[in-house]
Formats: C-alpha cells, sequence, structure tokens
C-alpha cells in the first residue's frame, strides 16, 4: 500500500469491523502460537510432575532444565542433531551454487543445445520416475547407508533453476561484458560479476532448501537402513513419535543417567523444542527475502 | 567451425552439462526404470534379466481390493483440502491487507508463516500428544460437555480426514496467503481513492475493488492446485498414519512405499506409481494448457 491512501484512511475511526478483524487476527495468531508455546511449556517443566498433576498450560509449574541436560546427554540425540546440522550445511551450500550455477549457463542465449536443455528440464517438471525406480537407483549407485545420497539427491531442481534463470535475466549485460572484454571466462564472470548481485534470490532459495534439508526425514526413513548413527534428528524423531516404536523410546532414552524427574514425554517435549529451535531463529531475519522469491518464482507475468 | 564454438564456451558449457548429466542421472534414468512395471524385476539379476509380463502388474493393480479404497482417500483428501484450503487463504489475505497498523499486520505475518517452516515430524509431534486420549482436545471437550468419554481422535478412521485437512490449513494458511497480500498490494491505489470519493463502504471496496483486482491471481492459483491435485503430502501422512485409521489414510503414494519399500514388492509398486505419474501428467498438462490460454502465459 503507498503512503497516500493510508494517511487518508488514518483519519477515520476504528469501526465495528476493525474490532472484529483485529480480534480474529489475534485469535488467529494465538492459535498458531499456543501449541508451540504448550510445547514449550512442557519442555521447561518436570516430566514427573506432568504426569502427577496433569499438564501445564501457561507457564512452568516445577521449572527445571533437566529435560534439555538430558537431550545433550543422549549421545543418539547429539549425532543425530550433528548429522542434521551437516546434511543442512552441505546439502544447501551443494544445491544453492549447483543450481545457480546450471541456471546461469542456461540463461545464455549462445549456449550449444540450449533448447534441448531446457525442454529436457521442462519435462521433469510434469513427470518423473516416481519413489520406487529413484529408490533402486539409489540403491544401484550405492547411495544407501551413505552421508552422499543427502547432497547429491537433492542438489538440483529445475523450479528453482527457473527462479534463478527469472532472477539472472534482470542483472544487465554490460556489467558482463565489460569482463568479457578483459578475457574473464564464463564461470569467473559467474562467480565475480552474478554472485556478488544475486543476494536476494540466493538467500531465498537458501531458505527453501536449508528448511527442506533441516525438516526432511523421508531420507532417513527409506535410504539409511542400517548405519543408523547417520539418522538425521527428524527421522530420530520420526521413529520416536509416529511410528509403532514409541515404546521404544524408553529403551533409547534410557541409557545415560537415570533421572527422576525426566519421562521420556518430557525429553520428547524438548528434542522437539531444540529441532524447531533453528528454524525459529533464522527465519524471520530472511522473511523479506522468501516474500520476494516467492513472487519471483510464482508464474510469469 | 562447430569445434571452435565448442571451444569457445568450453566454460559455458561445461557449467551446462553438469546440471544435465545430474538431471540425466536423478530424473532421467529414475523415468527408464518405470519400465519394470512392465518386467518381474527382483535385486537378484540385473534389469534385462527381468521377464517381461506385459500389463499384469497393472491389472493386479486394477483387481486389488485396495485400489478402490486408495483412489477414494487420494481424491478424498486432495479435495477437500483443495475445497477448504484454497479459499482460507484468500479470505485471511483480504482481512489482513484491511489491517491499517502496518506494525501488527507485520506481526500477524510472521507468526502466520512460522508454521510453514515447520516440519511434519514436529507437528505430528504435538497432534499425536493434544488429539490422544488424554490429550487437551480431549480435556476440553469432556470439560464443555460435548464428548461423553474421551476419544482418541487418531484412531478413528472417520476422523482422519478432517484432522489432515485442518492440520494442512492450520500449517500453510499464512504462507498461502503471501501471493495474495501480493496482488493485493498491486492493486492501483487510486481505484481506493476513486471508491472513497463514491463513498464506497469497507465492505463495497473489498467486494468491488479489491476481489476484482486479485481474481486474475486465484484463477492461476486454483489451476494449478487443480494441477497438482495428486500431491496428498505424503510427509504429513506418512507421520499421522498408523494401522487403526489405515482405512482412509492409504493415499496412493503411501501405498506405494507400503508395498514398494516395505514389502520389496518393487515391480508392483511401480506400476501403481507408473499409473499415479500418468494420471498426474494429464492433470498437470491440463492445468498448464488452460493457464496458458487464461493468461497468454505458459505455467512456468
Amino acid at each position: 500500500m503507498t503512503a497516500a491512501p493510508k494517511s487518508l484512511r488514518r483519519k477515520k475511526h476504528l469501526t465495528s469491523f476493525d474490532v472484529a478483524n483485529y480480534s480474529m487476527m489475534i485469535v488467529v495468531c494465538f492459535l498458531i502460537v499456543y501449541p508451540l508455546w504448550y510445547t514449550l511449556v512442557h519442555s521447561f517443566n518436570d516430566g514427573t510432575d506432568t504426569v502427577l498433576r496433569g499438564p501445564v498450560y501457561f507457564l512452568p509449574r516445577l521449572p527445571t532444565l533437566e529435560n534439555y541436560v538430558a537431550v545433550f546427554e543422549n549421545p543418539e540425540i547429539v549425532a543425530a542433531f550433528g548429522v542434521s546440522a551437516a546434511r543442512t550445511a552441505f546439502g544447501t551450500v551443494a544445491h544453492v551454487s549447483f543450481t545457480a550455477m546450471v541456471a546461469y549457463a542456461f540463461t545464455k542465449k549462445r549456449l550449444i543445445g540450449r533448447r534441448i536443455w531446457l525442454s529436457m528440464g521442462t519435462v521433469t517438471l510434469f513427470f518423473s520416475g516416481g519413489l520406487i525406480p529413484t529408490y533402486l537407483l539409489v540403491r544401484q549407485l550405492g547411495l544407501i547407508d551413505s552421508f552422499l545420497v543427502y547432497i547429491l539427491v537433492p542438489m538440483f531442481n529445475f523450479f528453482h533453476c527457473i527462479i534463478f534463470m527469472n532472477f539472472f535475466r534482470t542483472i544487465p549485460v554490460s556489467l558482463e561484458e565489460s569482463a568479457q572484454i578483459d578475457g574473464a571466462h564464463e564461470f569467473w564472470i559467474f562467480t565475480h560479476v552474478i554472485v556478488p548481485l544475486s543476494k536476494p534470490v540466493l538467500a531465498t532459495i537458501a531458505l527453501f532448501n536449508g528448511v527442506f534439508n533441516w525438516n526432511d526425514y523421508f531420507y532417513g526413513v527409506i535410504y539409511i537402513n542400517r548405519q543408523t548413527w547417520l539418522l538425521p534428528i527428524q527421522t530420530f524423531l520420526f521413529r520416536v513419535v509416529a511410528s509403532s516404536q514409541a515404546h521404544a523410546m524408553l529403551n533409547i532414552y534410557s541409557h545415560g543417567v537415570v533421572r527422576v524427574t525426566v519421562t521420556p514425554e518430557s525429553i520428547r517435549m524438548a528434542t522437539m523444542m531444540v529441532t524447531t529451535f533453528p528454524v525459529i531463529c533464522v527465519y524471520p531475519f530472511l522473511q523479506r527475502y522468501f516474500t520476494k522469491g516467492m513472487l519471483l518464482g510464482s508464474i510469469k507475468g | 567451425m562447430a569445434i571452435r564454438k565448442v571451444v569457445a564456451q568450453r566454460y559455458l558449457l561445461a557449467m551446462a552439462l553438469a546440471g544435465v548429466a545430474w538431471m540425466f542421472i536423478f530424473n532421467y534414468l529414475p523415468m527408464y526404470g518405470l519400465l519394470i512395471a512392465f518386467r518381474n524385476y527382483s535385486i537378484t539379476r540385473p534389469f534385462s534379466e527381468a521377464p517381461y509380463v506385459g500389463l499384469l502388474h497393472f491389472r493386479a493393480f486394477f483387481a486389488d481390493p485396495n485400489f478402490p479404497l486408495v483412489m477414494r482417500n487420494t481424491f478424498g483428501i486432495s479435495s477437500l483440502k483443495l475445497l477448504v484450503g484454497f479459499p482460507i487463504p484468500i479470505v485471511f489475505a483480504v482481512l489482513l491487507s484491511e489491517i491499517r497498523h502496518s506494525g501488527f499486520k507485520r506481526v500477524v505475518q510472521t507468526i502466520t508463516y512460522l508454521p510453514h517452516f515447520l516440519s511434519w515430524v514436529i507437528l505430528g509431534g504435538i497432534m499425536m500428544h493434544w488429539l490422544s486420549d488424554i490429550g487437551l482436545i480431549n480435556r476440553l471437550l469432556l470439560e464443555f460437555g460435548l464428548l461423553d468419554e474421551p476419544v482418541f481422535f487418531l484412531a478413528e478412521p472417520r476422523m482422519f480426514w478432517a484432522i489432515a485437512v485442518a492440520s494442512e490449513v492450520w500449517k500453510e494458511t499464512g504462507f498461502n496467503a503471501i501471493i495474495y497480500l501480493a496482488a493485493i498490494a498491486g492493486i492501483d491505489p487510486q481505484l481506493y481513492e476513486a471508491a472513497d470519493l463514491d463513498g464506497a463502504s469497507r465492505y463495497q471496496k473489498i467486494r468491488h475493488v479489491t476481489l476484482p483486482g486479485i481474481t486474475g491471481t486465484i484463477v492461476i492459483l486454483l489451476v494449478l492446485n487443480v494441477g497438482y491435485l495428486l500431491n496428498t503430502n505424503f510427509d504429513q501422512i506418512l507421520v499421522l498414519t498408523n494401522q487403526l485409521n489405515i482405512d482412509t489414510s492409504n493415499v496412493l503414494d503411501l501405498y506405494v512405499y507400503r508395498v514398494g519399500i516395505q514389502s520389496a514388492r518393487y515391480s508392483f509398486s511401480t506400476a501403481i506409481g507408473f499409473f499415479r505419474s500418468i494420471i498426474a501428467l494429464i492433470l498437470l498438462i491440463s492445468a498448464s494448457v488452460t493457464t496458458r490460454r487464461l493468461t497468454g502465459h505458459s505455467m512456468f
């Protein structure tokens, strides 16, 4: 909205519509925040107390850090966090730099076979081999139970490639031409001219892919069979939370010091909070980028 | 001449072909792998030696008692998500754009976008807790006398579709509103000023300026959503499904996963996946043709 109509409108008083609208927005925000708050409160409340005296609603009744201590003392959980962090860091850097590089090459009209490569990409937007053939391929490539599966399989995506291409096209050609006259090759131009000018779109794709890498649990479910130390935290939680192995949770948590105040439930809450924390921390700072990026990526014209 | 051209753009070509190679391996080889749907593939011998069986696996799937169930669940859940989940972000965006206090608006945006960035595992964990027989929802319903005895909602087949739709609405409404908010922000402010001068009420401005201003966006997104109708959100379904609600939670993607990965019936599950890909392709092409006709631009 521009400033003019806003100042014009501001003179008016709050109508009943406004009151209803503001109230509704507050209710919506409460409905979104409260489930997270509820989990947060329980992660800081004494686990046995929760069991004995029922749930706590707004503030911890018996505040404690024991649940978090238990989480960080569990070697399996800590390892799973490590896998998630490594996978997110390496996977996101690989995805963003690789996809951007390919997209830059695809924007050059002089590229040999450009039309063929672009139609090859477009086909992938409409049709895919699906779960089982992809799984069998990954197995043939020897990527089952390998950390590389997290990096290689999601490294490129033609949809993100299009978003990059749309952005690169807006960069004035004159900037590249001057570098070209100095004898620079395309890869140098990409890393030294294009990348520094493309921070908004790089940040947008990095955010989306980073969140995907951090949140994904399915790769761990199907591609990691025996090397369970390669499971990311989301898959670990998935096994604990969603599957029939819920009872095995006790076994998972029982090694380490036996703590009287801690229950599987309270540790689960704490693990969930630790898992969510990085996402909540990062995303408000990148909000302006992804709003822009959403529009870049949506339908042209 | 051609060789000189290749040499001149060797860096450019290498950059492009790296991507082409990736697409060949990770997109095109699996497409080729779809052919095992017509064979009896087993991991003990190479693909080329697997006996050719024609449409056997497809016929087996159509005769499978799970077939009607899986199709009903797939289309039921996705249509319900479209029916309920599509209009809500539009209403939300229109109402949010009517908020004048820009600080308040920004806070609401930040909060409502947040769930999009949470994983389904986390949300599933919270839901498991809230919807359990001793969970918060049961406590509330019992307190207000709406229930006589606690219900474990995720074990109730009747409840699954509603739970899937409601949780997705909770997670995605704010984020899906972004595009409508941008469309509303792009409406010429002079139209509102003119409406003000004509003495239009708040409701009339929404009805005659805002909504017509975003109709194009709404139509295109609707077509796109129909194109992706088969995407029932496997991440979500896999977290929320269990033995007790399987009758209503078993969608195509889940069935492929259970038959293929868990039971290792590769050819049969690939046939189901192939069938799914074909329907998805038809839906997407129709969506693409429709958008092109509506806007004059291609979808991608």
